[in-house]
């Protein structure tokens, strides 16, 4: 119910669409007109990991260090034009990520003018073993394996948190929120039930919330950004505007960006971000409800402005996904430039007397992959079809293997170079050196029963 | 006749784990029909054969003149695991585009 407090319309600016977008994004985003909120997410799934090995050599780490920059630059607008900003930039040390937020205010003489929420509860990591025993065996959505048999190779566990701690943490007076693995979704959807007063079982406003979220998440994906329809008529991509939601209410929303940039709003740029990443469209499953995106209706209404309406959703499901990192092994990938004539032949005569070399030496991988860049990278065999090769100027040999057994790894990284002078012809391109074998970090999902996992929200005082 | 998809839609791709997604999306609504006929699931795990190890589901989004594909196995593991320049799919989409569909009429 609309009460005289909630307002007609509330803008939600995306910012970031992850950790190493655009710098420029998010000041362009409160200056440039009128915005209520900022919304920026910085957490991939295998980010979290990353953090979580920072904050165990320094207990003041583990968060997007990028946002502190951002937040320099943005605040002094932020607080002069009461704009509340939300993002999942805690990684897995929120409060540490506040504390360096205030700071910041303080430097900047903001001290007393600056509330800083902060969500936890989603760090799951030093809880593993008592779950565990307690029968929540944390299975591998994709495999069906239970986490045990991966237990001594884990590095972090989330468990994806709703909108509700978000809606908290505003209601409490907060204008800046710093959420640990919040939903992308969730810190557009959030301020929306808070400015609008949505009840958290309004289903089919939750579910607006949530495509909103969804559209503008990945930042100018949704404006004009990695869009394929029409791509060469798209104005003005290096000014580009960052999406914009201008939300009402009922649950309608307009899909708008700032004037005077650059990118594109229109119904097929709306749609292929709708349909990225996308599993079953009729369930798209978030802790606070599912949304049937086979229900959203989208219409051109103006320049850049689409309008999107017509949302159902069906209530949440009583699991929370939980985003699981685990040591997995180790890989590395060779290249090498063959060149015209016969450019793809020599990259295939060099790919198959580096694996006769391997097989020779007795070094056995958990996978080997060769990819032909210039000719089937991408694309397989559907790219050669038809195709004369031999006109082909020049393919990079793309090698790579993978096994838990390091030495392997760098031993095969030591095959690459010998090739330019006992391989082949034409060969160039190894300025880059002998690569080194990285280690890998996998991914593991898994759900969890809602009622193990309490968000908490404090409010600070910059 | 037969036309490229290229010629009648587009799409964006994405992945989850070691499943990669395309989204098709017809340019004009006359043509999401003829999506919906000759793009199959089927027909997709023919076009793909070789590139991914699993099965291709099919959704319909009408709405959206949209069809969503999910190639399951297609990523060498995916993500981190993954070898694969395109290990996180991205560019699936376009592969797709290469197939010729019959949309009937004369040649």
């Amino acid at each position: 119910m609309r009460s005289a407090n909630h307002p007609a319309t509330v803008r939600v600016a995306g910012g970031q669409g992850f950790w190493g977008d655009w710098l420029e994004a998010p000041y362009r985003q409160v200056t440039g007109g009128p915005v209520e909120y900022l919304m920026m997410d910085y957490l991939a799934e295998v980010t979290m990991s990353i953090l979580q090995k920072q904050k165990s050599r320094d207990a003041s780490r583990g968060y997007a260090t990028d946002f502190i920059t951002q937040m320099e630059r943005i605040l002094p607008t932020v607080v002069e034009r009461g704009i509340k900003v939300t993002a999942n930039a805690g990684g897995v040390n929120p409060r540490a990520c506040a504390m360096a937020v205030a700071d910041v205010a303080r430097k900047l003489g903001l001290g007393g003018k600056l509330k800083i929420g902060v969500v936890t509860g989603d760090d799951l990591l030093g809880r593993l073993d008592g779950l565990i025993a307690r029968g929540h065996d944390l299975k591998n959505l994709d495999t069906g394996r239970p986490l045990h048999d991966v237990r001594d190779r884990v590095l972090s566990a989330n468990a994806y948190l709703g909108a509700a701690p978000v809606v908290e943490a505003l209601q409490r007076g907060a204008q800046v929120v710093i959420t640990g693995r919040v939903t992308d979704t969730g810190l557009t959807l959030g301020p929306l039930m808070h400015a609008f007063g949505w009840a958290v079982d309004a289903w089919d406003r939750i579910a607006a919330g949530t495509v909103a979220g969804h559209i503008i998440e990945c930042g100018a994906q949704a404006s004009g950004g990695n869009c394929l329809s029409n791509w060469k008529t798209i104005p003005d991509l290096a000014n580009v505007g960052y999406p914009i939601v201008e939300a009402h209410a009922d649950g309608t929303f307009d899909l708008v960006k700032h004037p005077k940039t650059g990118g594109r709003i229109d119904v097929a740029g709306v749609t292929e971000q709708l349909v990225y990443e996308m599993g079953d469209p009729r369930a798209y499953i978030t802790p606070d409800g599912v949304a049937d995106f086979t229900t959203i209706q989208l219409d051109q209404t103006g320049k850049d402005r689409v309008r999107v309406s017509g949302i159902k959703g069906k209530p949440a499901t009583d699991k929370l996904k939980v985003s699981i990192a685990y040591f997995y092994g180790y890989k590395a990938v060779g290249t090498l430039v063959y060149v015209w004539p016969d450019a793809l032949e020599k990259a295939k005569a060099a790919d198959r007397i580096l694996r006769q070399r391997l097989q020779d030496l007795g070094l056995a991988f958990e996978a080997i992959h060769t990819e032909f860049v210039g000719a089937n990278a991408t694309h397989g065999p559907l790219a050669l079809k038809g195709l004369d090769t031999t006109a082909i100027p020049e393919v990079q040999l793309r090698i790579g293997v993978r096994s838990p057994d390091k030495e392997r790894v760098d031993r095969f990284t030591r095959e690459i170079a010998p090739l330019i002078l006992n391989g082949p012809p034409s060969v160039t391109g190894f300025a880059g050196g002998r690569p080194k074998p990285e280690e890998i970090v996998a991914y593991w999902p898994a759900l969890i029963d809602k009622q193990m996992v309490k968000p908490m929200v404090e409010v600070v005082d910059a | 006749m037969k036309k490229r998809l290229l010629d009648i839609a587009h799409a964006r791709s994405g992945d989850k784990g070691d499943t990669a997604n395309i989204g098709l999306i017809a340019k004009h609504p006359k043509y999401y029909p003829l999506l919906v006929k000759r793009v199959t699931a089927a027909r997709v795990a023919r076009h793909f054969k070789g590139m991914i190890n699993g099965p291709v589901e099919r959704f319909e989004l009408p709405n959206l003149r949209a069809l969503n594909f999910l190639l399951h196995g297609a990523l060498d593991g995916g993500g981190t695991i993954s070898l694969k320049t395109d290990a996180q799919g991205k560019v699936f989409s376009t592969a797709l585009l290469r197939m010729e569909i019959d949309v009937g009429g004369r040649r």
